[in-house]
């Protein structure tokens, strides 16, 4: 099980993270290591992309709310693109899109 | 060959050599054994050749001088890999206290955690947990203080040992709840949701959903706090719905509010409640859908409780081809 994650720089201060295969207990900690730094960016801007992740589990949603919390500290905006339906499904029943939503209107302020 | 394991080994390994060079033909056998025998009292390679060189020597009444300047050669080659041999027995020992330690703490959790569930003169309780690996990080509780039910379930996001600690947090916090005063599903959610979020890692959260049943009005209420929401089953419709509820997961904000839900129970209705383990569960290459569980739950809900919930795991596991990726629990509530 392996991913590979695609940083791009979009603009100054901002970048976009793709993720290609399954994010999973293995895989998640990669994860972690390659999208944290870029949420502490003060006033940046972070899209992560998920168009060719095929599956993840409850650890990769636990690396999404950790980048989430510390892109708040840092006013840096965080936002989710590709969900497909199942994951879009699991990011509504735990709350997560109503944080990200928040992050979108307050400019990254999650906790607001 | 009795007297091997007594002997010193380069008396052994020299004896042996010095039989093989002159061809005995029994001598090759031996050596195998002989080999098992060094592998298993931990000889490292750099030393075997260390023994060979000094074996030689006794033996060889005339040896040569480039062979054992080779040897020795070779001796200094292999110190590399005497250090790894050396540390990969160490981290094999390590490994297994680490293990023993697992062991324990998954007793000591298994103890912690014991799902009782209650006798109850107005419904009929099953539930079943089990998890993915030594250590569970879903958890249950249900509670009949002799007027009103109170039925937690709850999924702590993550695996393994940091998930299992976070639990055992819940399971004291919930504890702290005083027995004859369950609460409101509302209050007791937005509660517990301040100490995860001041107590566990940035990266950890818990979806729990929380219901009360009073026997008096006949209402269940309840509240979510991201959890994948169960299933209410109505006899007079006979239909399975779900028993939807929103709210943010424990620990992603800090002062979550949560929504109360109510539904009138008529006799005959059940309550079906599960953790994502449940609905994330692979068949095949797909994932079971929640209607396939509405089907598995069909088949079996004339059942008592206890049996229905063990049936709905057996089947469950049986798609799954006997293995769950997630921890997984499942109560049934028959009014």
């Amino acid at each position: 099980m392996n991913i590979s994650i695609e940083r791009e720089a979009k603009g100054e201060k901002i970048y976009l993270v793709a993720v290609e295969g399954e994010i999973d207990v293995f895989t998640a900690p990669e994860l972690k290591k390659g999208l944290l730094p870029l949420t502490e960016i003060e006033d940046g801007k972070l899209i992560l992309d998920l168009n060719k992740t095929k599956y993840m589990d409850s650890t990769a949603l636990g690396v999404i709310v950790a980048a989430l919390k510390s892109a708040a500290k840092h006013n840096c905006r965080f936002s989710v693109i590709g969900m497909t339906p199942r994951i879009k499904r699991l990011f509504e029943i735990t709350g997560l899109m109503d944080l990200l939503t928040r992050a979108q209107i307050s400019g990254g302020s999650a906790n607001a | 060959m009795g007297t091997m394991e007594d002997e010193p080994h380069l008396a052994v390994y020299r004896d042996l050599l010095a039989r093989y060079v002159a061809q005995d033909s029994e001598a090759t056998e031996e050596s195998e054994r002989l080999s098992e025998l060094f592998h298993e009292r931990g000889v490292s390679p750099d030393d075997l050749v260390a023994m060979h060189l000094d074996a030689l020597k006794q033996i060889a009444v005339n040896p040569d001088r480039v062979t054992l300047r080779s040897i020795d050669f070779l001796m200094k080659m292999m110190s590399g890999y005497g250090h790894d041999y050396r540390e990969h027995q160490e981290l094999k020992s390590r490994q297994k206290q680490l293990d023993t330690e697992i062991d324990v703490a998954a007793e000591v959790q298994k103890a912690l955690l014991e799902g009782k569930v209650p006798s109850c003169p107005f419904a009929d309780i099953g539930a079943v947990s089990v998890p993915a690996k030594k250590m569970s990080g879903d958890y249950y509780r249900i509670v009949n203080d002799g007027k009103r039910l109170a039925v937690t379930i709850a999924d702590i996001v993550g695996k393994g040992i940091p998930a299992a600690m976070c639990m055992s947090m819940i399971k004291y916090a919930m504890d702290s709840i005083p027995e004859n005063n369950q609460g409101a599903p509302s209050s007791i959610l937005a509660n517990l949701n301040r100490v995860v979020e001041r107590n566990v890692d940035p990266s950890m959260f818990i979806t729990m959903f929380y219901g009360v049943y009073d026997p008096e009005t006949h209402i269940f209420s309840n509240s979510s706090a991201g959890h994948e929401p169960g299933f209410y089953y109505s006899k007079r419709e006979n239909r399975f719905v779900d028993l939807e509820a929103r709210g943010l997961s424990l620990g992603l904000a800090p002062e979550s509010k949560y929504k109360e839900y109510a539904r009138r129970i008529e006799p005959g209705d059940m309550i079906f409640l599960l953790t994502d383990g449940v609905t994330e569960i692979r068949k095949d290459h797909d994932f079971i859908e929640r209607e396939q569980i509405v089907e598995i739950i069909r088949e079996v809900m004339h059942m008592p409780a206890a049996r229905l919930v063990r049936h709905v795991m057996y089947e469950l596991k049986k798609m799954q081809k006997y293995s769950f990726d997630d921890d997984f629990t499942f109560i049934a509530m028959k009014f």
